[in-house]
């Protein structure tokens, strides 16, 4: 099986991040690391490569030229990587973003699609069900477990009170949660890694033209957060502290 | 031309901007120990320390990595550079120095001295194993009367036609309960050979040392030699004399050196953390000169001892390291980190007695760490010889 696999590189995240004032565009560092959702993204990818003798090809777009992700997800055992470098993709939005990818895939050929279920910089959430769209392949969203079939797949979709057993023929996309557990890489691994081939690709090679939609009008720090409810403890409080969880739907 | 001093405001840990001494590789290598270490090891060295336990469930997660015999060639090891080596040290040894002595006996003092002196029989049997971690190994040297001296070492291995008989007591063994194989040392009549010794050859036997007050979640043991029968083949054919032991301690020191920058590292960055934030007298503790200085001190230590262990490192992988740089980089850093260890127990004031904290744990693994591996006093001797020509050991 060929699969592909969505990689972000962002900028670490135990830094803050900052805003640039024009553009409201995160402002990314030279130095960017591998999403950690995207490692249980690759970690899937290898069980299945593992499993069908498979290859696994990593993309990422990344205007800003950063290979230190993608070598990280090399470093596990990655194949190959197809990296789209190029400034007119700077502040990209989720729907150019997907084109890219799914263009650069077409090109590359696939038969299986993974990505995570959302970005730890942009939190989106969209990108993957915008890539199947665009790719026509049926989409199977937050597994947490993965099953290659004879010419099919079959995923858990982890629900809010269990599990959904969901079953879709090949070529398909799945978005991974981050309960799978991803490997570290090797020692090996990270010594082959720089060795192992990586495409640039521009959005030109890719015959995309217009890739910026988005445009971010203002920025609003987040409301500080209000005093909470205290509440007394006459006997019946419970009652009301039910009553909350409820409406903050976590019972 | 000299350039004009940057603006750039240092990093308050990696003050020196060390990190930009490093390749992408080295980097990477770097981020998976560290991550390693915070998945696996923090969050429970406590525990292990508290209960005295060495965490076994995580050997074969090393060997998977490549970290057991990670700058060996060949055998299932993974090849890496020198500095690659000393970092996975600091990392491992910035969670508990015990999981990083556990990795240095592996790879350095029993995997190396199979690899660099032994048959190829001999490697093909163990290092695969080793390097897997399916099998554990420990390094038999220190005697209960033979410590600081070796050559004084009584364990003896006498001929019996092709055979060897093995009689001794080795004291002070990291890994020897858990242990599949012991390179022991002992005497023959064509001086110190060393052995490979199954650990279930009959007549061998060792016993743990309860009650120690550092390295806990390491295991640290005696070996009891009583007869052991070993076949010819069961000696490394390629050494004789102390050199066989000392180069392996001088395998081992080198990710000592890095590694005491680790343990100091997490103190240092424990009382930063803790001095910001503890108010007395109505401001932080890090308010307090007093407290600065001690800051300062750490943080110079710290980067100090790194740049050290980088320079060291670079050394080695460009071939110029002598035997007495190792010791010059196990002497100063491993004091440093006991002095960084000890003064950020201080800054945390009562809560840095307890495991709630890194520090005093630290602080007590650094105890042996000064002590194993060449004690402070016998590195002093060897630079003192080294620039007097004077031998002053004895
Ligand atoms: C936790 C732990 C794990 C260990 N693991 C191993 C292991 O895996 N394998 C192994 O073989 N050994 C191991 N050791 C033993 C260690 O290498 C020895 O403890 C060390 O070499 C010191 O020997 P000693 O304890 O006998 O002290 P001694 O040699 O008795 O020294 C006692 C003191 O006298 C000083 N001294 C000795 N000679 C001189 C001199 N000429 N001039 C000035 N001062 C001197 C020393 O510096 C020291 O301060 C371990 C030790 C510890 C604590
Ligand atoms: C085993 C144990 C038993 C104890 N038993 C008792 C007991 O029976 N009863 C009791 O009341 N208490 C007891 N204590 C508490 C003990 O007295 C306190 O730990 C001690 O007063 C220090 O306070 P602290 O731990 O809050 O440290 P902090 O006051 O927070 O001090 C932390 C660090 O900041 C430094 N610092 C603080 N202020 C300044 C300043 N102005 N300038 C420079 N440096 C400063 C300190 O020297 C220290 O290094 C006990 C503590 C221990 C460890």
């Amino acid at each position: 099986m060929n699969i592909a696999v969505c990689v972000k590189q962002i900028p670490d995240p135990a830094t803050p991040y900052e805003l640039d004032d024009e553009n409201h565009w995160i402002i990314r560092p030279e130095d960017q690391v591998l999403d950690d959702t995207d490692r249980s993204g690759v970690e899937v990818a290898l069980q299945l490569a593992e499993a069908t003798e498979g290859t696994v090809t990593l993309y990422s777009m990344s205007p800003s030229g950063t290979l230190q992700g993608i070598r990280q997800a090399l470093a596990m055992g990655a194949d190959a990587a197809v990296l789209i470098d190029d400034p007119a993709l700077k502040g990209a939005d989720a729907l150019t973003t997907a084109r890219v990818l799914a263009a650069a895939m077409q090109q590359e050929g696939f038969d299986l699609v993974i990505a995570g279920t959302e970005s730890t910089d942009g939190y989106s959430g969209i990108m993957p069900q915008m890539m199947s769209e665009i790719l026509d392949v049926p989409c199977l969203s937050f597994a947490r477990k993965v099953d290659a079939g004879d010419g099919s797949v079959t995923i858990e979709r982890q629900t809010s009170d269990g599990f959904d057993v969901v079953e879709a023929p090949i070529p398909a996309l799945i978005t991974v949660t981050a309960g799978i557990e991803p490997r570290y890489p090797t020692f090996k691994g990270i010594m082959q890694a720089k060795s192992k081939p990586v495409t640039t690709l521009t959005s030109a090679d890719l015959g995309i033209t217009n890739t910026v939609h988005q445009v971010i009008r203002s920025v609003e720090p987040v409301a500080a957060r209000t005093a909470g409810e205290i509440i007394e403890d006459d006997g019946e409080a419970y009652l009301r502290i039910i009553e909350v969880l409820e409406q903050a739907k976590v019972v | 031309m000299a350039h004009a001093i940057s603006p750039g405001k240092p990093d308050a840990i990696d003050f020196l901007q060390i990190d930009g001494m490093l390749s992408a590789e080295e980097r990477l290598l770097r981020d998976t120990v560290r991550q390693f270490v915070a998945d696996q090891v923090t969050p429970h060295v406590d525990d292990w320390f508290n209960d005295g336990v060495f965490p076994k469930d995580l050997v074969k997660t090393m060997g998977d990595m490549g970290l057991l015999g990670m700058h060996l060639e060949g055998y299932g090891c993974a090849g890496t550079s020198a500095v690659a080596y000393g970092l996975a040290c600091t990392e491992l040894e910035a969670g508990d120095s015990g999981v990083r002595s556990f990795v240095s006996v592996q790879g350095s003092l029993a995997m190396y001295p199979i690899w660099a002196f032994g048959s190829e029989e001999q490697k093909q049997e163990w290092l695969p194993g080793m390097a897997s971690g399916d099998l554990i190994g420990c390094f038999g040297l220190t005697e209960p009367d033979s410590g600081s001296d070796p050559g004084s070492m009584r364990t003896n291995a006498k001929r019996d036609g092709d055979d060897w008989i093995l009689n001794g007591t080795k004291m002070w063994i990291t890994n020897g309960s858990i242990a599949d194989v012991a390179i022991v040392w002992a005497g023959t009549d064509d001086g110190i050979r060393g052995f490979i010794v199954p650990t279930n050859t009959p007549g061998f036997t060792a016993n743990k040392i309860e009650k120690k007050l550092s390295l806990r979640a390491s295991v640290t043991s005696e070996l009891v030699m009583d007869n052991v029968r070993l076949p010819s083949f069961a000696v490394l054919p390629n050494v004789a004399g102390l050199k066989g032991p000392l180069s392996c301690l001088n395998e081992a020191r080198f990710g000592i050196l890095f590694g005491a920058v680790g343990a100091a590292r997490a103190c240092y960055e424990t009382a930063l953390t803790y001095a910001k934030e503890r108010v007395q007298f109505d401001k932080p503790i890090g308010s307090f000169q007093l407290t600065q200085r001690k800051l300062v001190e750490m943080m110079v230590g710290v980067n100090q001892g790194m740049l050290l262990a980088m320079h060291l490192g670079r050394k080695r992988d460009a071939g110029t390291l002598s035997a007495e740089h190792v010791n010059f980089g196990k002497l100063v850093n491993v004091r440093m980190a006991l002095d960084v260890a000890r003064e950020a127990r201080g800054v945390l004031g009562a809560n840095g007695i307890t495991l709630e904290y890194p520090v005093i744990r630290h602080m007590n693994n650094l105890e042996s760490v000064y002590t194993y591996e060449g004690t402070n006093e016998i590195h002093t001797l060897v630079l003192g010889q080294a620039i007097t020509g004077i031998s002053a050991f004895a």
